[in-house]
């Protein structure tokens, strides 16, 4: 319906473009020189007048209808309905969308809800048909405004390209609000939550257990949010992958970048990439399934307990993950060092491996530093891997044998499932995810500027 | 302190210094050599483990292809289908074609006895073997009356027994299937009334409790939809973007602001984005969960910094001199950019794009945030149908204690897999053919 409204729209613009073009041949005489810009120009121009001011009205319509058909609707209602405490309202309001909607309705409806039921129906009629006319009235009358006002003198492509450059500003904004809706979403929620829980608790308790009670007397229900576990476990895993990652892929890149011929070369970089495309859901499936059995088999046949979600299992297929962003980094870092650093070396009679770990690393650690800032922030947001393979429950421990949990697994199992929005439980999920935001941001930054700060020292 | 004199000593120093450096030689070389290994052994773990994961995701999932049928005589009994001899469609579709299908189960086995046994014996074909029946019947209700023998859908055991995933010598007890149902099996195979199939049912239905009834269509066409708006919004945002920030903006403070901020975004975890959609667009806009819709404005603002950031290095490469005679021969500057520079930079955009939306396909962390997790049993049909996506199908099958989901996680592992190599080669044929060197 609306969509076809959409599709009748875009036609109208394209006839406009047409009628504006032809408009512009006419006032012209047929000859393009005496207009100020291309007959194109005049078309677009048109097509713009027709297209964006009933677009602006239909988008603006389309949000408030909804809210406006459920006032007056309300209005109508018998008092006993309309006077019923808000959140029954809702409830009302939402019973009267099903009916409307076709759809199973909580209770059977009561003559006073059919009521209304129809009244609504009729509103959505009216106010649909009453948008077509509205819509159309107005991209007929400003596409005929723009029509009349060509003229060889009107400067049409000033006029469309203004407009066109306010919608590429408009796009180069997009990243600016979704920051922005980032930070206010995650922010929103959590002041919420510190109002029910001190932030105090949240930043240095050491017991979390999200199971807050639906009555006052079940039993375990603690509903503790001390998040330390939770970035103890994190740092667990990722430090795991770390140990996996850096050395693996550092070496991976020295070895690229210094020993391997350019044949071989050509082939193990993008092999070696692979890595990174593998989706993440693919390497938590390969943790759960084969890796983190096979630690616990090899745990058992040495007389080791180790836990089936273990933060080993976890921690090392995101290394794995990892590699290939430590390597293609540091990879860079290491092209950037200069050719004359290792010729001066080797004039000393230094041998390949002297002149890597005595001159090139050492000028190359800040952007290697950066790089490993880089996969820390990827291992600490990572998610699917740790939901799959990792445990559920927060156990303090710095034993890679035991199953630990992380920020992103507590957001994930808070947050999916249902429960009401305003419940502890899910504001403590976007407590997290501001936390998490915060330290990758921090991590970002600083690893991005090291990176610039080091490229510039051998600019 | 008397220091030897340069003059006195050069012969003596000389030999002093070399033989130092030649006894130091061998431990040296030693050395470097150890360290070249080092690096050969990085390289090697590192495609070792693609090798591993590629070579143990095939190798549990490429059976996963194929399904077990078994042959039953089925005797499509009047008395039972259409008891009234109306032929009326409504009767014939609620017939009991259940009991149809214990007939022919009685039939290949005349003397299995008692209710357990007998119950056993069903079990052995899935329950979508009634509406195989059905649907039969429904397409050519000539078929009444008639004996055929048909090849119905065995169950997930059946078929996880088929295809040597069961280890038979365990106690009875601590395998599903049974031993009697083990012997049935067996005598099936060896009269050849049970065949494997290619599994056409993988791609042709949705989710499923049963195993051998779970299909990844549902998923397919939600990660179709997904990456459709996400295509559909951030291509074109992404493109202008990059368009303004390098024709365009001025530098000043407000265009350094957006360029810190595109870089930041490309490095917020995927799980933040998550949380924006369902407190934005779930729970401030009211979209309904488990829309594509929101899976696609999600995943497309997690995409733009990828597109924005390829986009801006292809507009980089077109060279200068390209922007100086369009300029030169008084095209306004958006002329410049639409006619010449955007055309030249467009396969390098593309190619962003491409790997931008690879990843896209590949995201499941953000959308588990809103709601694209339930369990669907419909394929969607549009953008607002409660779906779930591949990788997401992944995650909720690898959950499921089932062998036979093992299987098929692994199946669909693989498609998600083509998928990529698909899109990514694509990117690659693209840069190649475009590709120009000024």
């Amino acid at each position: 319906m609306q969509s076809f409204l959409l599709l009748t729209l875009i036609l109208l613009s394209v006839g406009g473009y047409y009628l504006g073009r032809n408009r512009a041949f006419a006032v012209a005489g047929g000859q393009i020189r005496h207009l100020h810009s291309l007959p194109s120009f005049y078309g677009s121009y048109t097509a713009l007048w027709c297209g964006l001011p009933a677009l602006i009205v239909f988008a603006v319509w389309a949000m408030l209808q909804p809210s406006v058909i459920i006032d007056l609707v309300v209005a109508g209602m018998p008092p006993e309905l309309r006077n019923l405490p808000p959140d029954q309202l809702n409830l009302a309001i939402n019973d009267l969308k099903n009916l409307v909607s076709g759809n199973i309705v909580s209770s059977t409806p009561d003559a006073a809800m059919l009521d209304a039921a129809n009244r609504y129906r009729n509103l959505q009629l009216i106010g649909n048909a009453s948008l077509w006319v509205v819509i159309l009235t107005l991209a007929i009358a400003s596409a005929a405004y723009a029509w009349r006002a060509i003229s060889p003198t009107l400067r049409a492509r000033n006029r469309v390209e203004q407009v066109v450059n306010l919608l590429l500003i408009l796009s180069s904004t997009v990243a600016i609000f979704t920051t922005l809706g980032i930070v206010l979403s995650v922010l929103f929620e959590s002041i919420l939550f510190f109002r029910k829980v001190p932030i105090t608790e949240f930043l240095f308790g050491t017991h979390w257990s999200p199971q807050t009670a639906l009555r006052a007397d079940q039993v375990g229900s603690s509903g503790a949010f001390g998040s330390v576990p939770l970035f103890a476990g994190t740092l667990l895993i990722s430090g795991i992958a770390m140990v996996v990652a850096v050395p693996i892929g550092l070496m991976a890149a020295l070895f690229l970048s210094e020993y391997a011929t350019p044949k071989f070369r050509a082939f193990a970089k993008p092999a070696l990439e692979i890595l990174a495309g593998i989706p993440t859901v693919v390497y938590g499936f390969f943790a759960a399934l084969t890796v983190a059995p096979l630690i616990r088999e090899i745990g058992a046949a040495i007389g080791l307990h180790v836990a089936s979600e273990s933060a080993l299992a976890a921690g090392l297929v995101m290394g794995i993950m990892i590699i290939p962003f430590v390597s293609s980094l540091s990879d860079d870092v290491i092209n950037a060092v200069p050719q004359s650093m290792r010729d001066g070396s080797y004039a000393l009679g230094a041998t390949k491996s002297e002149t890597i770990t005595r001159v090139l690393l050492p000028a190359a650690l800040p952007g290697i530093v950066g790089s490993i800032l880089l996969a820390v922030s990827r291992a600490i947001g990572e998610t699917m891997i740790v939901v799959m393979a990792a445990g559920l429950s927060a156990n303090l421990t710095a034993n890679p044998l035991e199953a630990v949990t992380t920020v992103t697994v507590q957001i994930v199992t808070l947050l999916t499932g249902d429960q009401e929005f305003d419940s502890p439980k899910t504001l403590a999920a976007f407590a997290l995810g501001l936390m998490l935001f915060v330290v990758t941001l921090i991590l970002n930054i600083i690893a991005l500027h090291v990176v610039r700060k080091y490229r510039e020292q051998y600019e | 302190m008397n220091k030897p004199t340069p003059a006195a000593v050069p012969a003596a120093f000389s030999r002093d210094i070399k033989t130092i450096v030649n006894a130091g030689l061998q431990r040296r070389h030693a050395a470097e050599r150890r360290f070249r290994s080092y690096g050969l052994i990085a390289i090697s773990l590192g495609l070792l483990f693609v090798v591993l994961m590629f070579a143990n995701i095939i190798g549990k999932g490429y059976p996963a292809f194929w399904q077990t049928y078994v042959q039953v005589p089925i005797s499509f009994d009047p008395a039972v289908i259409d008891p009234q001899g109306t032929r009326d469609p409504v009767a014939i579709e609620s017939a009991d074609y259940a009991a149809l299908v214990r007939a022919g189960m009685r039939r290949m086995f005349p003397t299995v006895e008692g209710r357990t046994e007998l119950r056993a014996l069903y079990a052995l074909v899935s329950s979508d073997a009634t509406y195989e029946l059905q649907r039969r019947i429904h397409q050519n209700p000539a078929l009444i009356g008639s004996s055929q023998e048909i090849w119905l859908l065995a169950s997930a055991t059946v078929d996880t027994l088929v295809k040597g995933n069961i280890d038979r010598a365990l106690d009875e007890t601590e395998r599903p299937i049974k031993d009697n149902q083990i012997g049935w099996v067996d005598k099936l195979q060896a009269a050849g009334k049970i065949e494997k199939q290619f599994n056409t049912i993988l791609f042709s239905s949705g989710d499923s409790r049963e195993p051998e009834q779970a299909g990844i269509r549902g998923a397919l066409m939600g990660s179709f939809y997904t990456l459709l708006i996400t295509f559909l919004l951030s291509f074109p945002i992404g493109v202008a973007t990059a368009v303004y920030l390098e024709e365009f903006a001025p530098k000043n403070r407000w265009t350094d602001l957006i360029e810190v901020n595109i870089n930041n975004l490309a490095a917020v975890p995927s799980i933040v984005f998550g949380l924006l959609g369902l407190a934005v667009f779930i729970n401030f806009f009211d979209l309904p969960r488990s829309a594509p819709l929101v899976g696609g404005l999600v995943l497309s603002l997690m995409t733009l910094p990828v597109i924005i950031i390829a986009g801006r290095a292809a507009l980089t490469s077109v060279p200068p001199s390209i922007r100086e005679a369009a300029l030169g021969m008084g095209a306004s500057k958006l002329q410049m950019v639409g006619h010449h520079v955007l055309p030249l930079a467009m396969p390098g955009m593309l190619t962003g794009a491409i790997i931008g939306m690879a990843r896209a396909l590949g995201e499941s962390a953000p959308l588990l945030m809103i709601g694209m997790v339930a369990f669907i049993v419909d394929v969607p049909k549009g953008i607002m149908d409660p779906a779930t996506v591949l990788p997401v199908q992944i995650y909720l099958w690898s959950d499921l204690p089932e062998r036979a989901f093992v299987e098929r996680t692994s199946a669909a592992i693989m498609v998600l897999l083509a998928f990529m190599v698909l899109m990514n080669g694509l990117a690659i044929i693209l840069r190649k053919r475009f590709e120009r060197r000024w």
